[in-house]
């Protein structure tokens, strides 16, 4: 197979219709007769009973065809199923309580948008407001309102993990470190909202247009909250969807919000997120309180590792959450090979809008407090951030890599990609400018984060929030799973169109479908027309269908390869049959199906597809007729969680190493980046332009988290960031300058491209590193950060109270407290 | 509140609507002139997506009403290319991976289109600045700034 | 975010606008560049019964030099501030501010009147206004009046205009030929309104120093920083009289907490401009 296509920085397909203003985003949907507009009514009391509803001057304003309430929504649909066991009901709207600020209670319908939120203004709703609780520890203690009646706590949901022997490794440990970390709530705000269009069909289909990205577990969701069997249900995707991060997933409970709208009002409607709404209700990742341990060696060799987890999901639990604590269950230890972990997981309901999965999914949270804690083993041991690291990495020889809790890590070499990183940052040169600067008084810091990438969720992860008992019940149905499916079909006069239904966001599939088909078949990718829409009526899906976790780089090429394949091979045995030659003497080469070896006839896909088509009667006995194929990829490794509560909860690895050295201004405590390498290790990449793309993206997503973003609410649950001048979003000017990327490529032995996801990429490792380069920074006054965001008042804040205490800081430190063998309680 | 009549010329075409004095330019271009390439993203001037051009300086779209439009000449995205070909920023935009969703490429190209015009050998630092006009989710800026500044280059003969 | 319903009007001359505003008696309001209306409107967080739009009374947009003052009229774009000629001679820190003012989009359409008309206590043009000592003319059933920075600005968002007046020309006394000036900011994002900044102008006449010096987001008005400027009056332009100029001002100011900064950040942060923007503007100044 030639390998031309592949590889290469292919300038987009994409690019043509969105760089003219002709993409087809939702909101462009073409008119559909007698579309209505939809507005939401939504809840201005962080928590409140809903005593009832007055609708009547709402009904009867201009324009107005129907307003739907709780009510409605209570009596004709049910509640969302939910990923753990205790019985939230999380219906589409409020129906009993409001239990954030900004959740839907009801929706007018109108002839407008413009009249839609004039009406919605007259809905009346009395409240019977209740006291409201923001933060996870104090939702926990035994005074806190209760959010759910029903479930009588704000616990959502606990695990305890254990992998390995924890107990025996702290109580033989040299060194044991503790640390309490906080990371904010923010979400990724794609610049296109959410947008629905629903219509009910004569039927009883409906027909639900939306920028949902998957997974399309949730479209067996809505149905059954809507009542109706999955196949009167059509989701359908356009081509284009405005960017999402994993913030789309969570768009679900609108669709069926919106569909009930429209049932109700006779009428198909509209509904389009506006930013305020989407500000105080759509989706982020969690804020969490976490507190860690870690127990070493003298030496530096991490033996165990300690996680209590407080993860604040707002005010219900809204699928696939709670995967902010279990998704990354098969690299929880990261590139690390200690073997003992204890993870204590609890997952707490507040008066704060829903969660769910943000660029990163749950991996920036972990490898900010774990790269936060190594950070802190090389200042006890006096170690560099580099050695420690290098000191605790698993080695190349170690790939394929069972992790203690189930992962399997395909390939790596982890080693390889740190020197990497060490060597483009030139690492003892921005030591020695450390040295220089800090002789005169700058705050100069370098920082060091490490992250094991991984892509392509297990599905079956989701059941670790499940207890092994409850899994063990004869009526359990374990879950496992990650499949894409592509369809290649060459048409009468040889032109070949790629079928796929995978939601891409702005990741140019179209564009990488197109190499991999070009390479596959020896035609060049304008040759190949990609068509990816999803529709499920039409598409081949399943579960774990969507664009998320990072998964097209890895199983949907895989499919796309695999269709392609099949397709060659069968050109490769109608040719056999035309040449009376056997199959093993012939090869696809070219574009054109050729004796392996001495001359004979060739036959051009052109050629044979005519033939094909045309003259049935020239197939071989038992060929289907017809030039198409149809894969449907799955990972073999994608079992569903164990006894033990192993599950490898991805199915492709990549690795990132990062270093970054940072300026902290002595006055104004503003934060500079002067230099960011960023080693990436994703397998066999297929446009290097676009997989660079990714990552100068998820970096500019990990810094605004960590630097600028935050959706804040006061101790009352009142919510303070409903606008983009409070919600922070990083421009041109806040993005570093330059950023040095640099790969390395060990190919997946799991997909057909040797090819993983990259999709999340450095937003999972920003947080990490730039925490660490500051606190490096500021260790002369002892300063360590473990919350973000560092806006430059906290930091600033942070500095003054240091000055204040004045105590010589390096000193303080290295007088750490050892803690007490047995730290158990202190995790309590 | 009756409506109003609105005429204007959009991407060198009369155009006309009627429409409430309260529709906003963006709702006017969008749903009455069938110009779906300017985009919505925020609707309070932050995040730029709905950036045109208003008697050639770039505006928001969003924060001006149809009827304060009568009059104006308005350029839109769909106007830059000429003669089926891509505008040497279009150009630039593709060779330099300068959009990823497209959501906010119509708001940032007529926003580098004024800068370019404005400051026509624009710094590295004065096109972060002039872009910062306008928000992206997806790039990081990076491609931006670079195919802004490429495009600087070509079409510095032409003016 | 779709506007309430209002009436529409888009007067040509002044007094028909002034004439609408008496006739809505308090419930109308004026449109000029809209940045910070519209989006008020799009939140539904402003309900006039009517707007009356500015923009088509072009007679309010003009830079005149006059009198050893530029007169501004309302209507000017900021857009048109920023590329002025007159207004880079004559009054080098509102151009240096223009700048900070969001970002050209925005500058196209916002105007200068509007801008000190809102009020935002962390807005540029409001500092530049008092620093420099302008005036501004306001128009209403009763006649002209002219007030100074201190007589304008009253709170957060609140001016002593009355409901029928139109704020219709800003003044400001042209900067002394060899006057040093600088806009010195810091916000969270570039474009952004300021957490804090501080304009400064410095000149030297007869051997002698005269400072001008008034901050933006340290307070709910701008405030002008009279002791701090007295300090390098008295003493001079080197740096121990810049930084104590710079610790007057962080004791002037009494700024106020929102969630992008503390009240003492932002009492630091005054303090650490103005001794950037008084180094700065005294090495300008002849
Ligand atoms: C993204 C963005 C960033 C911004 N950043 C900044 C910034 O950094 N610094 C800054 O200073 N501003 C900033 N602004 C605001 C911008 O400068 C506005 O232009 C300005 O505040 C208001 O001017 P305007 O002409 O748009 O007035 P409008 O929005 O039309 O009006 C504002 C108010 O003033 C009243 N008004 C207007 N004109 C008159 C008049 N002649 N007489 C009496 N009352 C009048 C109106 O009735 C209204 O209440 C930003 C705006 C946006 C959208
Ligand atoms: S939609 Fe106009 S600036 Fe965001
Ligand atoms: S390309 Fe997606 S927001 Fe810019």
């Amino acid at each position: 197979m030639s390998d031309r296509w592949i590889g290469k920085s292919v300038k987009r397909v994409e690019d043509f219709r969105l760089l003219t203003g002709r993409g087809t985003y939702i909101d462009d949907h073409p008119p559909i007769g007698n579309i209505h507009h939809a507005a939401i009514v939504r809840s201005r009391h962080p928590h409140a009973r809903i005593l009832g509803y007055d609708v009547s001057k709402a009904r009867a304003a201009e324009g107005v065809v129907g307003v739907i309430t709780g009510d409605d929504v209570a009596r004709e649909t049910k509640p969302f199923a939910v990923g753990v066991t205790t019985p939230v009901h999380y219906y589409c709207a409020a129906t009993d309580k409001v239990r954030f600020v900004g959740e839907p209670v009801a929706v007018v319908v109108a002839r407008d948008r413009y009249l839609a939120e004039d009406a919605a203004e007259l809905v009346d709703v009395e409240y019977e407001p209740l006291p409201a609780v923001v933060d996870p520890e104090k939702a926990l203690q035994p005074d806190a309102p209760v959010l759910h009646d029903k479930v009588g706590t704000n616990l959502a949901g606990h695990r305890r993990l254990v992998y390995g022997d924890p107990e025996r490794a702290f109580r033989e440990a040299d060194v044991v470190l503790r640390e309490r970390f906080r990371f904010p709530k923010y979400g990724s705000t794609p610049i296109e909202t959410y947008g629905i269009i629903a219509r009910w069909e004569p039927d009883g289909i409906c027909t639900v247009w939306s920028n949902f990205m998957g997974p399309f577990i949730m479209h067996p969701l809505t149905a059954r909250v809507l009542g109706l069997p999955e196949n009167k249900l059509r989701f359908i995707v356009p081509t284009d969807i405005g960017g999402s991060f994993g913030i789309k997933s969570s768009i679900y409970p609108y669709i069926a919000l919106i569909a009930l709208a429209a049932k109700h009002a006779g009428v198909p409607v509209k509904w389009i997120e506006d930013r305020r709404e989407h500000l105080l209700a759509s989706s982020s990742g969690t804020d969490r309180v976490a507190y860690r341990e870690l127990a070493a060696k003298r030496d530096g060799t991490v033996v165990g590792m300690r996680f209590k987890w407080l993860d604040n999901v707002g005010g219900y639990i809204r699928s696939p959450e709670p995967g902010c604590s279990f998704r990354p269950t098969g690299n929880f230890v990261g590139p690390y090979a200690f073997q003992h972990l204890e993870v204590d997981a609890s997952v707490v309901m507040t008066n704060k809008s829903l969660t769910g999965p943000n660029r990163g999914y749950a991996c920036g949270h972990l490898y900010f407090e774990t790269e936060g804690m190594m950070d802190r083993l090389a200042d006890e041991l006096g170690l560099d951030p580099i050695e420690i690291r290098r000191r605790n990495l698993i080695a190349p020889e170690q790939m394929p890599y069972r992790t203690p809790t189930g992962g399997y890590y395909d390939s790596g070499d982890y080693p390889a990609a740190l020197d990497k990183a060490v060597q483009v940052a030139d690492y003892a040169d921005l030591r020695r400018q450390q040295a220089r600067a800090r002789a005169n008084g700058r705050w100069f810091g370098i920082g060091v984060a490490l992250a094991v990438d991984p892509s392509v969720s297990n599905m079956g992860y989701v059941a670790t929030a499940l207890d092994p008992e409850f899994r063990a019940k004869p009526e359990y149905l374990p879950k496992s799973g990650a499949v894409d499916a592509a369809t290649v079909k060459i048409d009468p006069l040889g032109r070949v169109t790629t079928i796929l239904g995978t939601t891409p966001q702005g990741q140019g599939h179209q564009t990488v479908v197109a190499q991999i088909v070009a390479d596959e078949l020896g035609l060049t990718p304008d040759d190949i027309t990609v068509v990816d829409e999803m529709d499920t009526f039409t598409r081949i899906w399943s579960i774990s269908s969507g664009t998320y976790s990072s998964r097209f780089g890895s199983v949907g090429t895989s499919a796309v390869a695999l269709a392609a394949r099949k397709l060659r091979a069968k050109l490769v045995d109608y040719a056999a049959h035309l040449m009376e030659r056997p199959a093993a003497d012939l090869e696809f080469r070219d574009g054109a199906v050729r004796p392996r070896s001495g001359k004979g006839p060739s036959y051009s896909v052109k050629d044979l597809a005519g033939r094909a088509h045309w003259n049935t009667e020239s197939l071989p006995d038992g060929m289907e007729p017809g030039l198409q194929a149809t894969a449907v990829f799955g990972f073999g490794v994608s079992r569903a969680v164990d006894a033990e509560d192993r599950v490898n909860s991805s199915n492709t690895y990549g690795f990132i190493a990062e270093i970054m050295a940072v300026e902290v201004d002595r006055r104004t405590a503003a934060i500079t980046i002067l230099k960011y390498v960023t080693v990436h290790d994703a397998g066999t990449i297929i446009n290097p332009m676009i997989a660079e793309g990714q990552i100068y993206g998820g970096a500019l997503h990990g810094l605004g988290g960590a630097l600028y973003e935050e959706l804040k609410y006061d101790d009352d649950g009142q919510f303070l960031t409903g606008t983009f001048m409070d919600y922070l979003v990083p421009t041109a000017t806040e993005a570093p300058a330059e950023i040095e990327i640099a790969h390395i490529v060990s190919p997946s032995p799991l997909t057909p491209l040797g090819s993983k996801g990259l999709g999340e990429s450095s937003s999972m490792t920003v947080p990490a590193v730039i925490a660490n380069a500051v606190s490096d920074a500021l260790r002369p006054l002892g300063i360590r950060i473990t919350e973000l965001p560092m806006t430059p008042s906290n930091l600033w804040e942070m500095i003054r109270q240091a000055g204040d205490r004045g105590a010589e800081p390096r000193a303080s430190r290295a007088g750490h407290p050892r803690p007490e063998p047995d730290s158990r309680h202190s995790l309590q | 509140m009756t409506a109003a009549t609105v005429r204007l010329t959009v991407n060198g075409a009369a155009r006309e609507g009627r429409c409430e004095p309260r529709k906003l330019l963006v709702d006017f271009l969008r749903e009455d002139l069938g110009l779906t390439g300017t985009h919505v993203g925020c609707e309070h001037g932050i995040c730029g997506a709905c950036t045109v051009l208003i008697n050639g300086d770039a505006a928001r779209s969003c924060l001006m009403l149809a009827v304060q439009a009568d009059g104006a000449e308005i350029t839109t995205v769909e106007g830059l290319m000429r003669d089926g070909r891509l505008h040497p920023l279009q150009e630039a935009f593709r060779e330099h991976h300068g959009l990823q969703c497209g959501f906010c490429t119509p708001g940032m190209l007529l926003t580098a289109l004024d800068l370019l015009r404005t400051n026509p050998s624009p710094s590295e630092q004065e096109v972060r600045e002039g872009i910062s006009a306008v928000l992206c989710r997806c790039t990081g800026y990076h491609g931006i700034v670079k195919a802004v500044r490429a495009a600087a280059v070509t079409l510095a003969p032409s003016r | 975010m779709k506007p309430p319903k209002f009436e529409y009007h888009a007067p040509s001359t002044l007094d028909e606008a002034l004439a609408l505003l008496a006739r809505y008696n308090g419930d109308a309001k004026l449109l000029a560049g809209g940045q910070s209306l519209v989006p008020l409107l799009n939140f539904r967080l402003a309900r006039p019964a009517a707007l009356i739009d500015l923009n088509r009374i072009t007679s309010l947009a003009y830079i005149r030099e006059h009198d050893g003052h530029v007169r501004l009229g309302a209507m000017t774009r900021q857009r048109a501030i920023e590329f002025s000629p007159v207004v880079a001679r004559r009054l080098p820190l509102l151009r240096e501010a223009t700048r900070w003012v969001g970002h050209l989009p925005i500058r196209s359409r916002g105007t200068i009147g509007g801008s000190i008309a809102h009020a935002d206590p962390s807005a540029e043009y409001p500092a530049v206004l008092t620093a420099l000592e302008g005036e501004v003319v306001a128009r209403g059933p009763k006649g002209e009046r002219t007030l100074s920075s201190g007589a304008l600005f009253e709170t957060y968002l609140t001016t002593t205009l009355a409901p029928d007046e139109i704020l219709t020309e800003v003044r400001l006394p042209v900067m002394p030929e060899g006057a040093g000036w600088a806009f010195e900011e810091l916000a969270r994002r570039h474009g952004d309104f300021a957490i804090v900044g501080v304009a400064a102008a410095v000149w030297r006449s007869g051997g002698r120093v005269t400072a001008r010096l008034a901050t933006a987001g340290a307070g709910g008005t701008p405030r002008r920083l009279r002791a701090a400027e007295e300090i390098v009056e008295r003493d001079g332009l080197g740096a121990a009289a810049i930084e104590a100029a710079g610790r007057r001002a962080s004791e002037l100011v009494e700024p106020d907490a929102d969630i992008h900064a503390s009240a003492d950040y932002r009492r630091h942060l005054a303090g650490v401009l103005t001794e950037r923007a008084l180094k700065r503007a005294a090495e300008r100044a002849a």
